[in-house]
């Protein structure tokens, strides 16, 4: 049966993650089911095609394109090196001679006489997949990649830039409320995965850079410094390859928000512990989000644990955040749940729950706008 | 086992029941479809998540879901387990056809090729917009691209098919094939598994049919069909757009999670949502013998869609919506744009970060008044550079030569002009939840003209619940069915809108009018630069408007020139328009925040501070 389902991020000490690492074209698998890996291992390797390089050497040579085989040097299939003469012409004097060189090193992948073009391709490129997360290969696809598993602490971000590092968790702000400023960050703290608060500044950015972090995890940022950071405008959140020298999540959204005092105590639990994490994000269909991953010791927790199982709706009690103005960031359990439309102010008749805050006021949120903070 | 109870060969039997789905990126909506007396009706609707992604990765999962909520409502047993029990045995159980559209997992995705840009790039681009695909990109030998940042595009996009034309029948082959080189050189994938090739359509020059298929032959499943342009005066779009059709059933689809089964199911073929709606469109147009533009604004995207003159042209901007795209409306509209609509001030910090957390949290509904007029402001923008958009594509063709008379010396005229005529426009028709979902009529009114600026009389309605892709494919079995449902419960016809051409200072005539009302009733009135006024004028009525416009204003017979028309009206009612066209906001702030106050207090756009006051009270207790 159908039923009013919110997505929620996962905050828990204990769960099982199942990771798939997947190689973009096939190649070969490094690691055997059963085996144990660590994150920066490689599990899996492929060669990339190198880059094609066309040349009209019809063009060039002032000939037609079904006449350019008896300019070639080089022949289909033959290495060629960077400089080195592709095609020359034999004219009667010397100094009307043309050499056509190669722009790169590779290979003559093809010779069209229709167009008269050569078409030159790099050597392939290596392609090391790493593990990502230290943790158990519990399925291996031949040639394609693995599915590793891992029983860790884990916390889901809302929204993150940058791709998948590896750290050691270092806290450097007193409480969830509190900004991540520039003062807070040290020398000591390159390539580590840096806690902050409430929020985090233009300043500090620049900072973690400068100093080279892993990684900066805190409640929220402003949209101006995020563009500062980018040099564009984010129109659509599709992330994860952007290289700003650090990688950032966020776990509350946009603007000052403190921290989920959850999320807070469960990062600074495990500081000192090794980190994996991604600011991978996307929002659109196949949801992605934002995750730092903390391998636990024990290698396998009961199944039920496991983070990756879908939810069955909000139930009272359920600890959610409030997700849109003007009551953005609260966070409470869920007191009621009325069945009945209720007009909100904008005189939409909607489908609303009620929310006990932490001062013990209940406040009426529409459905729509509250996020249960899973793993609770 | 999934599929229909019966086994029985298809025989023609009348529909009395008919249950539809769209399977959108994020929901599944199910409508059930009944023949009640002589004519249909939709009668229940269902929604469900959709369940293409993990973890279900079984579209089907969503599609009974919504079904099922539908059985519910209903109290018709529809569904045998995993089965749809077809055909219908009583008043109670089975239905006589299933049937569904899709636009999830992103819809159909395209990546299209062509000579020069401007004329067998477009035409391309045209077909596969027509066919209901996002087109990813468009590659040309002219587009001023490097040849190997060329191939480096076609290699990292994963595009759902190709569409390659260029060139004329007999003309020069040496540009097309150049192209097949270079896809061949990329050897591109397709979006869903490395197992299968890419399908590829080829439809450009016949004489380079050869060449072309023994450079992709093997590296794709090819396959070839008559020239989008086999002479430059002329566009032959029909064969490509069916060739993707048929490619979409089966390659793409057969690779999407659950579609095979959901093609078992269905009574007939599954439709891309946009083909769908675009199918509707030009149904309605061909049926009133009138020109239209329909736009569907939703989350990720809008398509607009439009019939001028019986030609139908679709566009769709892929990164322009309400919740995943609506940063990327800010980006490309500018802030500026957006505050203009905006009836207060909030600062810039604020309102980035509130859009930005829009993006990431889409579902989310505006829950003050104040939210309600940003997400308001944001969508004229939306629908404002949406249209734009289109008219740069629906297009007279490029390149043509044209005959020059004596006229021409008066008026040049460019090939490949737009085939939007604004004042040649008889109806909008909107949908999308920002506008079907607005808590006022007049708001989604509102919207359509402040993004759009109908010129003279144009007439404006929405879409109630998002069924018209639904009726789409239901036009393919049965159009009266479809006909019915449509002009019974889809449309909602908002009214009228009466706008004269000029401009004009605050306060200045602008134009007098005369409305003879259905009741006998005669209003004479004058409009003035500045003025918004509403007339109620019910749905199914109609009334006789002259307008006498000013010496320098329009109504579309020409300045100063009455123009008398009969209008319909709708759930909002007639709209004098004397705020005059091109329409212009004071760039001064606290002028422009009380002249959109002014606008809106005339209209009953929003509440008023004490409505929303009472609201609050009754929300407290």
């Amino acid at each position: 049966m159908a039923h009013s389902y919110t997505p929620g991020l996962t905050v828990t000490d204990q769960t099982v993650v199942r990771r798939v690492r997947q190689l973009p074209l096939q190649g070969t698998v490094l690691v055997k089911e059963g085996d144990l890996v660590q994150a920066t291992q490689s599990v899996a390797r492929a060669e990339l095609p190198g880059k094609v390089y066309p040349l009209n050497l019809a063009n060039q040579l002032g000939v037609a394109p079904g006449e350019i085989k008896e300019y070639l040097v080089k022949r289909e299939g033959e290495t060629v090196h960077k400089d080195e003469v592709l095609a020359e012409n034999k004219p009667f004097f010397k100094w009307l001679k043309t050499e056509i060189r190669s722009p790169i090193t590779g290979t003559v992948e093809s010779i069209s006489l229709v167009t008269g073009q050569v078409l030159l391709r790099e050597p392939p490129r290596v392609l090391n997949l790493l593990a990502y997360v230290d943790g158990l290969v519990v399925e291996v696809r031949p040639q394609q990649g693995v599915t590793i598993e891992c029983a860790c602490s884990l916390v889901q971000g809302i929204f993150g830039i940058g791709g998948e590092a590896h750290g050691e968790i270092v806290v450097a702000v007193e409480g969830p409320d509190r900004p991540l400023m520039p003062d807070r960050l040290t020398a000591e703290m390159k390539d580590k995965v840096v806690i902050g608060g409430s929020f985090l500044p233009a300043e500090t950015m620049a900072k973690a850079k400068e100093i080279g972090v892993a990684g900066l995890v805190v409640g929220g940022i402003h949209d101006q410094d995020l563009r500062a950071l980018l040099g564009y405008d984010l129109g659509v959140a599709i992330t994860g390859s952007e290289q700003v020298g650090f990688t950032l999540i966020l776990t509350e959204g946009f603007g000052a928000i403190p921290m989920a005092t959850k999320t807070f105590a469960l990062l600074s639990a495990r500081a000192g512990a090794m980190a994996s994490i991604s600011g991978a994000t996307q929002i659109r269909a196949g949801v992605i989000r934002p995750e730092v991953i903390i391998p636990l010791k024990e290698k396998r927790l009961p199944a039920t644990r496991s983070a990756d199982r879908a939810r069955e709706g909000i139930q009272l009690g359920d600890l959610v955040r409030i997700i849109r103005d003007p009551l953005f960031g609260q966070i409470g359990r869920v007191s009621a749940l009325p069945s009945e439309l209720r007009k909100i102010p904008t005189e939409s008749e909607v489908r609303v729950l009620e929310v006990q805050l932490d001062d013990g006021s209940t406040v009426v949120v529409p459905r729509a706008n509250i996020e249960v903070i899973e793993g609770a | 086992m999934t599929g229909p109870a019966s086994n029985d060969p298809p025989t023609p039997r009348p529909l009395r029941v008919v249950v539809a789905t769209d399977c959108g990126s994020t929901t599944t909506k199910a409508i059930l479809i009944e023949k009640i007396g002589d004519e249909y009706r939709q009668t229940y609707r269902g929604e469900a998540p959709t369940t293409v992604e993990a973890p279900f990765e079984d579209v089907t999962r969503g599609v009974l879901n919504a079904i099922a909520e539908i059985e519910e409502l209903s109290g018709r047993k529809i569904l045998d387990g995993d089965r749809i029990l077809t055909p219908c045995k009583d008043d109670k159980t089975g239905v006589d056809l299933y049937i569904s559209t899709s636009s999830a997992g992103g819809g159909l995705q395209m990546m299209v090729t062509g000579v020069v840009q401007n004329m067998t790039g477009e035409s391309a681009q045209r077909a596969a917009l027509g066919a209901g695909a996002i087109v990813i990109d468009v590659l040309a030998s002219n587009d001023g691209r490097l040849p190997h940042e060329k191939i480096e595009r076609i290699r990292t996009m994963r595009p759902d098919m190709i569409l390659m034309s260029g060139g004329t029948d007999g003309g020069a082959v040496t540009h097309v094939v150049e192209m097949a080189e270079y896809i061949a050189a990329a050897e591109p994938k397709p979006r869903f598994g490395a197992t299968y090739k890419l399908p590829l359509i080829y439809a450009g020059n016949k004489a380079a049919q050869g060449q072309v298929k023994t450079i992709l032959g093997e590296k794709t499943a090819l396959v070839m069909t008559e020239n989008i342009r086999p002479v430059l005066e002329r566009e032959n779009l029909g064969p490509a757009r069916h060739k993707i059709h048929d490619l979409f059933l089966e390659h793409v689809m057969q690779q999407a999670p659950g579609y095979k089964k959901l093609m078992e199911m269905t009574g007939a073929p599954i439709m891309p949502t946009p083909a769908a709606v675009g199918l509707i469109m030009e149904t309605i147009a061909k049926r009133e013998h009138i020109n239209l533009i329909g736009v569907d604004i939703g989350g990720a995207t809008t398509d607009v869609f439009s019939v001028f003159d019986g030609t139908f042209n679709r566009t769709v901007s892929a990164n322009l919506g309400m919740s995943y795209s609506v940063s990327n409306v800010l980006a490309e509209a500018g802030l500026a744009n957006i505050m203009r609509w905006v009836p207060f001030t909030i600062d810039e910090q604020t309102l980035r970060n509130r859009i930005k957390n829009k993006m990431i949290r889409p579902t989310t509904i505006p829950q003050t008044l104040d939210e309600l007029q940003i997400e308001q402001a944001i969508a004229r923008e939306a629908l404002r550079l949406a249209l734009i958009h289109h008219k740069s594509l629906a297009t007279a063709l490029k390149g043509v030569q044209q005959e020059r008379t004596i006229s021409d010396v008066f008026e040049q005229q460019t090939s490949g002009k737009t085939l939007i005529d604004m004042l040649k426009l008889d109806l909008i028709v909107g949908s999308g939840g920002i506008l079907s979902h607005a808590p006022r009529r007049v708001q989604a009114m509102m919207m359509m003209v402040d993004a759009y600026e109908p010129l003279g009389v144009t007439r404006l309605s929405v879409d109630s619940i998002f069924m018209m892709p639904h009726l789409g494919v239901l036009s393919t079995i049965d159009e009266k069915a479809a006909t019915d449902v449509f002009v019974r419960d889809c449309m909602i016809y908002l009214g009228t809108c009466v706008a004269p051409i000029g401009q004009g200072k605050v306060g200045d005539r602008c134009a007098d009018y005369e409305i003879a009302f259905p009741d006998g009733r005669v209003v004479t009135d004058h409009l003035k630069f500045g003025d918004l006024r509403l007339y109620p004028l019910g749905v199914g009525e109609q009334a006789t408007v002259m307008v006498r416009p000013m010496k320098r204003v329009s109504c579309g017979a020409g300045p100063g020139t009455p123009v008398t028309k009969t209008v319909h009206g709708g759930v909002v009612g007639l709209l004098f328009d004397g705020r005059g066209r091109p329409l212009q906001l004071p760039a001064d702030q606290q002028a422009r925040i009380s002249l959109l106050t002014a606008w809106d207090q005339a209209v009953g756009l929003y509440p008023s501070s004490e409505d929303v006051a009472s609201s609050r009270r009754t929300d407290s207790r």
